[in-house]
């Protein structure tokens, strides 16, 4: 059974690792819809599954963070991409299933999946 | 919403949003009730727009005019035999609570709380949020407060590492809660 104070130990080993990332300015963004439309569309398991991938291939210079309505609520749910100067880059209608491809392809190897975006959808 | 979790999830989201400090998030299974209790120290609501909050045409967002997350819960609760209400001060807070009967058939399941509350608190990491979890006499308590003691004020609670750790501590505090009740 998990405690508490198992969160010491996560305390030390994160300490020695925010120096090299608070260095600059160049994290890439992926922001997950959250409003009553992403959430009735499956958004919870599409932005866990970005947490997990994250956590998983030990990505720190990566945010995962939470919007609210971005505004095509019958695309949801939507996750969009911001990768320092560049445009951004909507997915939609995303399952958890497609998680891992995004994080490969375009968050590691900076190659967009275009058929997965707003702009194949539309 | 296909069960009661994402419908916390979602109203948590309200408590945010009018800029609370403090969210507490009570869920209490009892003699075939389900109790969920969304209390917050934010903005609160004037009497007009109290008035009005279960009403789908009213939102405080400016983008449309509309907002489904409270006529959601409300109709949930209420299609299975059950109640919702809101109590709500202005620079005081909110109150929420929606009442369940399980044992009708309209009654969504509970879902995945774990998933919920870790990721309510990935998207608000500065929000002290106390989760309380209650089912026949049993039950425990995570408060946001304690993890940040823990872990200093240099980390956020956001990060994917805690995130994930924290999830899969509620998931075994529910698997035990669970347990407990069937060894009876």
């Amino acid at each position: 059974m998990k405690s508490l104070a198992e969160l010491q130990a996560i305390r030390d080993r994160m300490q020695k690792q925010i120096d090299l990332r608070d260095a600059g300015d160049d994290r890439i963004r992926v922001v997950v819809g959250m409003a009553t439309c992403g959430i009735a569309a499956g958004a919870r398991p599409v932005l866990a599954a970005f947490l997990e991938e994250v956590e998983k291939r030990g990505l720190k210079n990566i945010s995962v963070s939470q919007t609210g309505c971005i505004g095509v609520c019958r695309l949801e749910p939507i996750v969009e991409v911001y990768v320092p100067g560049q445009e951004k880059v909507t997915y939609v209608k995303m399952t958890a299933d497609k998680v891992p491809g995004i994080v490969s392809e375009h968050l590691v190897n900076g190659r967009v999946v275009t058929e997965l975006t707003i702009g194949a959808a539309e | 919403m296909k069960d009661i979790s994402l419908h916390i999830l979602d109203i948590a989201q309200n408590s945010v949003t009018a800029g609370a400090k403090r969210i507490d998030l009570t869920l209490e299974e009892e003699g075939g009730r389900v109790v969920l209790t969304v209390a917050d120290d934010g903005c609160g609501m004037s009497p007009e727009l109290l008035a009005h909050a279960c009403d789908p045409f009213t939102t405080t967002r400016t983008t449309r005019k509309m907002g489904l997350g409270i006529p959601l819960l409300r109709m949930s609760a209420e299609q299975t035999g059950g109640s919702f209400s809101i109590e709500s001060t202005q620079n005081v807070g909110t109150r929420t609570q929606a009442v369940f009967h399980s044992g009708h058939i309209d009654c969504p399941p509970l879902g995945d709380l774990a998933d919920t509350v870790a990721l309510l608190v990935q998207g608000a990491p500065q929000l002290r949020c106390v989760y309380t979890r209650r089912r026949e006499g049993r039950g425990f308590t995570m408060d946001t407060q304690q993890l940040r003691e823990q872990l200093g004020e240099g980390i956020s609670l956001a990060e994917p590492e805690i995130v994930l750790w924290l999830r899969e501590y509620l998931q075994e505090q529910e698997q035990a809660l669970r347990e407990a009740g069937q060894s009876r």
